[in-house]
């Protein structure tokens, strides 16, 4: 079974659709990679599965059970963590209790939470640098704590939405060894990036989104040959 | 933050010098500055829960602070009945408008908690104004009675309001470092600073934003209850009044909002301006406490919008 299916989502602002009929689902412990030209609807579909939309059709479905109207922390307690494309880091508190913000999820008690909050410093190398202000850190360092503080509030499924935007090669690289460990613990991933050579090698399976529909799905070697695909980013004139 | 051996270690300092000062110097009106010190200070640490940590900025806390007041007074006033009842009841009444307010309004985002606490506060106002039982505008004296604690009334020394109120102060200032150091702590700064964040961590940030704000009234009502019964007279145009709401948001924004030290020493500041202010300058002086503390706060948010803790911290760091 699906750990996480939409069925026929769409999400309107009015009288703009911005997802449009979704059917999309994601098996426990894949990897599936979430592309499209910008204004797509991928940030939509995030916000819709964590609850910071309700989508205005359809229903999404959470190990069978229906998520559609839940709030973004239920979801959260539920087992749904998420990044952002912009980062959020709490920036005047410290690396340690950035990542203490996902661990009390879990754990009331500050030693406790502070005890995991350690544990996942050390899965994501940013140990010497927990004693930091994250305001302080590099772009690449504050999208590591999102993901180290979504790390412990113990997902089962993690939507990643452009972590390695905005990052050098060197950057890069490490950030793909980051995403690999985390599905070696178990994971599943929905993962949104721009960077193609990127997601086409982390991902078991990619969905294109165009214009607030999901156009093509399936393995990446499939996706990139496929024509509506090469239309939607490269519009109709290079269309062979 | 700070470790909790150095938080006891000042706070028995201050207990220290709080509780002998008074014994030293025998002036009244220094004992009086004492009083309204701590009582500021600790209306601003109320204030500070919600406005300073949960960063929900409230303009309206005169509405809780008010409530105390008559909540202590009317019914001692009309039946006899012991302050300390008035104050349980005064503090349950202002929980249950904190409700009130906060229940619709923090679903929204913005800046609609800061207004709504200002348009409730100046409607409790008017109620008050026109409520016969309370004699309206003229306010309420309380009846001459045996003085004593179970009518917490003295009429011939200041010295058990002053240990009150510094008890009160006490029980605030531990309530709050353990919070600080709580998950409730954790999440009110996240929600100040990042409440999507906050909500994606898990955090039900209405809730809260509701508890501060329920925990912050409750303790605001007291403080209103203590003055009552030490200035012996209310009225609306007192106890309810924006002069009052302000005031309390100043002290915390000129000591440093969010910081646990930043009420009492934004108070110590503002608190002795304002009081010798008035003796110095008499009819005059009106109004001198508010344009000097108009232009603290100017300085403060060009040079150090964490206040004068910010400004201690800067030194600290400086010398290290």
């Amino acid at each position: 079974m699906a750990i996480l299916e939409a069925k026929n989502v769409s999400m309107h602002f009015g009288e703009l659709a911005a997802l449009q009929n979704i059917n999309l689902s994601v098996e426990k412990g894949e990897i599936l990679g979430l592309i499209g030209p910008n204004g797509a609807g991928k940030t939509t579909f995030f916000n819709c599965v964590t609850g910071f939309l309700n989508a205005t059709r359809g229903a999404i479905f959470f190990n069978g059970h229906d998520i559609t109207r839940l709030g973004p922390h239920r979801i959260c307690r539920l087992g749904i963590c998420r990044t952002f494309q912009i980062v959020q880091s709490f920036s005047e508190m410290t690396v340690l209790e950035n990542i203490m913000m996902g661990a009390f999820c879990r754990h009331a008690a500050p030693r406790k939470s502070s005890a995991q909050a350690e544990e996942v410093l050390e899965i994501t190398g940013l140990k010497d640098k927990r004693n930091q202000i994250a305001g302080s850190l590099t772009l690449a360092d504050q999208k590591r704590i999102e993901l180290a503080r979504t790390i412990a509030t113990q997902p089962t499924v993690m939507l990643l939405d452009e972590v390695m935007a905005g990052l050098n090669p060197t950057e890069t690289d490490e950030a793909v060894e980051l995403i690999r460990k985390i599905h070696a613990m178990g994971l599943t991933l929905i993962v949104v990036e721009h960077v193609m050579e990127v997601i086409m090698g982390i991902s078991q399976r990619i969905a294109v989104f165009d214009s607030g529909e999901l156009i093509v799905e399936g393995p990446p070697e499939k996706v990139v040959r496929d024509e509506r695909v090469i239309k939607a980013y490269l519009g109709e004139d290079y269309h062979a | 933050m700070q470790t909790t051996k150095r938080f006891i270690i000042t706070l028995a300092c201050i207990l220290l010098v709080f509780a002998v000062a008074p014994l030293v110097i025998s002036s009244v009106h220094f004992q009086h500055l004492l009083i309204m010190l701590l009582l500021y200070t600790t209306l601003s640490q109320a204030w500070n829960l919600i406005g300073g940590y949960a960063g929900q900025v409230s303009f309206g806390h005169a509405v809780f602070f008010g409530i105390g007041a008559y909540a202590a007074m009317a019914p001692l006033n009309q039946w006899g009945l012991t302050p300390w009842i008035g104050m349980a009841i005064g503090a349950v009444v202002s929980v249950m408008v904190a409700l009130v307010i906060g229940v619709p309004v923090f679903r929204l985002k913005g800046h609609y908690f800061a207004i709504s606490t200002f348009a409730v506060a100046e409607v409790v106002k008017e109620l008050f104004s026109s409520w016969k039982w309370v004699d309206g505008p003229i306010g309420l004296d309380a009846p001459i009675l045996e003085p004593g604690f179970y009518t917490l009334m003295f009429y011939k020394t200041k010295l058990p309001y002053l240990y009150l109120t510094l008890a009160f102060f006490l029980v605030v200032m531990v309530l709050t470092f353990r919070m600080e150091r709580s998950r409730m702590g954790y999440y009110f700064r996240a929600i100040k600073q990042r409440p999507d964040a906050a909500q994606a961590m898990g955090v039900n940030i209405s809730l809260y934003k509701q508890y501060a704000l329920v925990i912050s009234a409750l303790f605001t009502a007291i403080c209103g209850s203590f003055y009552a019964m030490y200035v012996l007279h209310i009225e609306p145009a007192t106890v309810l009044s924006l002069d009052i709401s302000m005031k309390i948001v100043l002290v915390t924004a000129l000591g440093g909002a969010g910081s646990l030290w930043g009420p009492l020493l934004g108070a110590m500041v503002l608190i002795p301006l304002q009081e010798y202010s008035r003796v110095w300058l008499g009819g005059t002086g009106m109004g001198i406490d508010l344009i000097v503390l108009g232009l603290l706060i100017m300085l403060i948010c060009i040079f150090e919008p964490k206040g004068i803790v910010g400004i201690l911290h800067r030194l600290t760091r400086q010398k290290g």
